[in-house]
């Protein structure tokens, strides 16, 4: 491959990343690691071995006639036209190649939209820019959000192996499992996909559609958002962790531990220091995507947050704005999102950071009377 | 005739010169001027913004756009090239051809074929200037899908004022086309003997008056949406942003053929020149094109696999779209067997549209890949799908529009162009172009999703090769450029048959062709 690639030779010098020695090329579907990926594999490669035929028949007969009846070899038109048996012809026989097609196909199709009888079920929700998973017999949930550094992306840094493909929380799944997936979206169409588990469905908000997957293999499965979701549609990934299942038990109790902590902040008091470290962490992953690491936001799309009126005036204002976010524009509602303990951290984190020097400081109760107390039920850290 | 026409014209009678003369035309070969040149410079602006898309994709990382920024370009070059380009360049071949070959003075309203005209520009000029708006342009996809779409700014509600301005336009030269065609034929000319270019053209008139009132209200209700409180589109609100590309895409797949069967009508016409034999089956053709017309009615939710229909949905779809396959057959065998024992000689026209029949083909077959439902589930918004359209877009339509530019440029102008700048620009034209989408294909199948402005290592390769052909292909339409002003300036004197295989009533004129002709209608037996 990599001579093929020298004989091209058309790119020179630009080309001599060190990054293309991890690359190759790939010429078709990827490896298969699910019976449905597998079946799609198999009904690609046979539609393609059928349109190489009819390319080769019918190409070469132009081809010859391109060669052979050419008025520089002296070539004489004829004058035939309309021959009625050969237009049924050609007409019949590709009717009863696209026959042949349709059938294992439609086999497939079935296959496919077959969710029943499932070993699990995991809601997958599409935010912009992350996914949240739920798994709803084990009780697990998180989100998953790329894990790729900026500087990798702002080309300030060596780009990793696995780059925009990496996430920070991995979905797990129990090899050989039959998993359904109910994909919905919080904000716009996202998609969710991994190739080689042959599961693709968008997600719609407000509407719940399902597909599903039994993996074959333990391994890593990579994929990414495939409908145009905004600004971060390219930066975020997917990545399943196909595990056996002693290793997908523990991964469970471990989700289980790490969540009873996170519950446990939301009753706390913070320092001052802590709010703001934990804020900018939790500002660095849901907000600097819009409002940029610096807090300039971008002119006349992404309002700036340093300076901002929203961010030195009341308090009170502030955090409605970051929980229930801006109708009509990309501003999510975060209140479904984040502990009340994140909440309060990032309010602080940004009534502190940048010009903001309010010295003002928000802690987790303050979240929870926000909220109110309908709606305590709804902070994922409560579940 | 032509002589007198021609006194007529000279001495004028109070016809306006200079910018007034192309503001207040009603003539249709100067309006079938102005649509081709608005084409041509579309052409160049959306053109640009495709090597900038490239150029950002050449290597992973962001280098010269952001994320943003990206998506806008990406957006807008779709439309562009849609509305602005395609779409005018068969106007304007529709506009001068039409009445020349069914021995017509002129276009069925004069007047209304003007406001049509001068509409588009307008409507360009109003997507143009979205990117210097607050927020840049419509970053959300040509697709325009909801909710993104409902997101965006001011941009976004000028898009759509900019859409209904091209509908309009698209719904008025329709009206005329076919009015033209059903009532102004010369005496003789039946609707089984009018040349293919001239059948095409009837029926995407009637495809664009079907469809263009769906996009209209597809964007209207956008409209109200984002600005009058409804929820169309708003399942909070009890609507169904799935619903949106239910009528999208019952517009738009129409669409496709709008943007194809004129293409399909130039060709049928060189093919034979340059044979020197008559189309194998012109009336299995004509059948063909019509078939296609209505199967496209009946396939649109074949853009929609992965939004998750029942699965009889799904089958009904895949069955119907496979269809497509028997009559796009149809054409590419006829095409192949009017080559057949002809005396074929490779002109500039003639290497386009052999050129179109084999690489529209590579992208017919990769519809056919994409027709198959679990395949296309796989296959969906990855650069599979960009690889496709842009086999049938751009060595389809923009191929067939190079192809007749070559053909009837010696009749609008008087002179032959270059041929040896003509067979450069194809073949710098037809290797560029492969160099460019080939490779996406393998792209597409390894994973990479579409309108994204970064991409994973493993990508790099493919994407690397086909930026640099998209930089042959992109510069070799200087050349174009340059072939057409050389070819308006001067050039060998062309012959009122101008090839020796024409047939029709356009070569019986002189060339170039007088500003008024059929004034009084020919005889054809």
């Amino acid at each position: 491959m990599k001579q093929k690639w020298q004989r091209v030779g058309m790119i020179g010098a630009a080309l001599a990343f060190s990054q293309s020695a991890l690359a190759e090329y790939a010429y078709n579907l990827p490896t298969p690691a699910s019976k449905v990926a597998q079946d799609v594999f198999d009904l690609h490669n046979l539609i393609m071995l059928v349109c190489l035929g009819i390319f080769v028949v019918v190409f070469g007969a132009m081809f010859y006639s391109l060669l052979k009846h050419r008025k520089s070899v002296g070539h004489k038109a004829a004058h035939f036209h309309e021959n009625t048996t050969v237009e049924v012809i050609w007409t019949v026989i590709p009717f009863a190649i696209l026959m042949g097609m349709a059938y294992p196909a439609a086999k497939v199709v079935i296959d496919m939209k077959d969710t029943s009888n499932p070993d699990m079920t995991i809601k997958i929700t599409g935010y912009q820019w992350k996914w949240g998973y739920d798994y709803l017999n084990d009780g697990v949930s998180f989100y998953s959000t790329l894990s790729t550094p900026r500087e990798q992306i702002e080309g300030k840094a060596e780009k990793g192996e696995h780059y925009l493909l990496e996430v920070d929380e991995p979905m797990v799944v129990p090899v050989g499992k039959r998993v359904r997936l109910l994909i919905t979206a919080n904000d716009v169409l996202h998609a969710w996909w991994v190739p080689a588990l042959g599961a693709k469905q968008d997600a719609i908000p407000g509407f719940i559609r399902d597909s599903w997957f039994t993996a074959d293999r333990i391994g890593t499965y990579r994929g990414q958002c495939v409908e145009l979701c905004g600004k971060d549609h390219g930066f975020m990934p997917i990545v399943v962790e196909v595990v056996s299942e002693e290793d997908y038990a523990a991964w469970v109790a471990k989700k289980k531990g790490t969540a009873a902590v996170a519950a446990a902040d939301n009753t706390r008091t913070f320092e001052m220091s802590e709010l703001v470290t934990r804020g900018e962490q939790v500002y660095q992953a849901n907000c600097a995507a819009c409002h940029q690491a610096n807090g300039m936001g971008m002119a006349g799309v992404f309002p700036a947050i340093s300076g901002s009126p929203v961010a030195t005036g009341p308090i009170a204002a502030h955090i409605d704005v970051v929980m229930n976010g801006k109708p009509g524009t990309t501003m999510a509602a975060f209140a479904g999102q984040l502990s009340d303990a994140d909440i309060a951290a990032v309010v602080t984190y940004q009534r502190n950071a940048w010009d903001n020097k309010t010295g003002d400081q928000v802690q987790p109760a303050d979240i929870a009377a926000a909220r109110g107390g309908a709606s305590e039920a709804a902070a994922p850290a409560a579940q | 005739m032509s002589d007198a026409a021609h006194a007529h014209d000279d001495h004028g009678h109070g016809h306006p010169t200079g910018i007034m003369r192309w503001l207040t035309t009603t003539n249709h070969k100067d309006i079938g001027s102005l649509y081709l040149w608005f084409a041509l410079i579309m052409l160049f602006a959306a053109g640009s913004m495709a090597l900038l898309i490239r150029a950002e994709l050449f290597q992973p990382g962001l280098q010269l756009t952001n994320p943003d920024f990206f998506n806008q370009l990406t957006t807008m070059h779709g439309l562009i090239m849609i509305f602005g380009v395609i779409m005018p360049a068969f106007s304007g071949f529709a506009n001068w051809q039409v009445p020349l070959m069914l021995g017509a003075p002129d276009m069925a309203f004069p007047r209304m074929n003007n406001w049509a005209f001068w509409l588009l520009p307008m409507a360009g000029l109003m997507l143009m200037a979205s990117f210097f708006l607050p927020g840049g342009a419509v970053a959300g996809g040509w697709t325009m899908y909801p909710p993104l779409f409902i997101q965006g700014g001011i941009s976004y509600d000028l898009t759509i004022l900019a859409v209904h301005i091209m509908g309009l336009s698209s719904i008025m030269g329709s009206i005329n086309i076919i009015t033209t065609i059903l009532n102004m034929r010369a005496p003789g000319i039946t609707l089984m003997k009018m040349p293919l270019f001239v059948w095409t053209w009837l029926i995407t008139a009637y495809l664009l008056i079907a469809t263009m009132p769906v996009l209209a209200g597809a964007v209207t209700m956008l409209l109200t949406d984002r600005n009058f409180g409804t929820h169309f589109f708003n399942a909070a609100g009890g609507g169904d942003p799935v619903m949106f590309q239910h009528i999208f895409w019952f517009f738009a797949h129409p669409e496709v053929y709008i943007l194809i069967l004129p293409a399909f009508g130039i060709v049928s016409q060189i093919i034979p020149t340059f044979a020197r034999k008559p189309l194998f089956g012109y009336a299995s053709m004509v059948y063909a094109t019509a078939s296609i017309a209505i199967l496209s009615f009946i396939v649109w939710a074949h853009h929609m696999f992965t939004v998750g229909m029942p699965a009889a949905a799904q089958l009904f779809f895949m069955f119907s779209t496979m269809l497509i396959a028997v009559p796009t057959g149809v054409k590419v065998f006829n095409w192949v067997a009017t080559m057949w024992k002809g005396s074929m000689t490779f002109e500039t026209p003639m290497l386009f549209a052999i050129a179109f029949v084999c690489l529209f083909t590579i992208g017919g077959f990769s519809g056919l890949v994409l027709a198959i439902a679990p395949v296309d589930i796989q296959l969906h918004d990855t650069y599979y799908v960009v690889a496709h359209f842009h086999y049938v877009l751009v060595s389809g339509a923009l191929f067939a529009i190079f192809a007749g530019i070559y053909y009837w440029l010696p009749k609008w102008t008087g002179h032959m162009y270059s041929e040896t700048l003509g067979k450069w620009h194809f073949w710098l034209s037809v290797i560029g172009m492969n160099i460019v989408f080939f490779p996406m294909h393998f792209l597409g199948l390894a994973g990479m999703p579409r309108r994204i402005p970064d991409y994973a290592l493993q990508f790099t390769e493919f994407n690397q090769i086909a930026t640099v052909g998209a930089f042959i292909f992109g510069f070799s339409q200087l050349l174009f450029l340059a072939v057409i002003l050389k070819t308006i300036k001067g050039g060998v004197k062309a012959t009122d048959r101008v090839w020796e295989g024409a047939e029709g009533l356009e070569w019986t004129l002189p060339s170039p062709a007088p500003y008024h002709t059929f004034e009084t209608a020919p005889v054809v037996k």
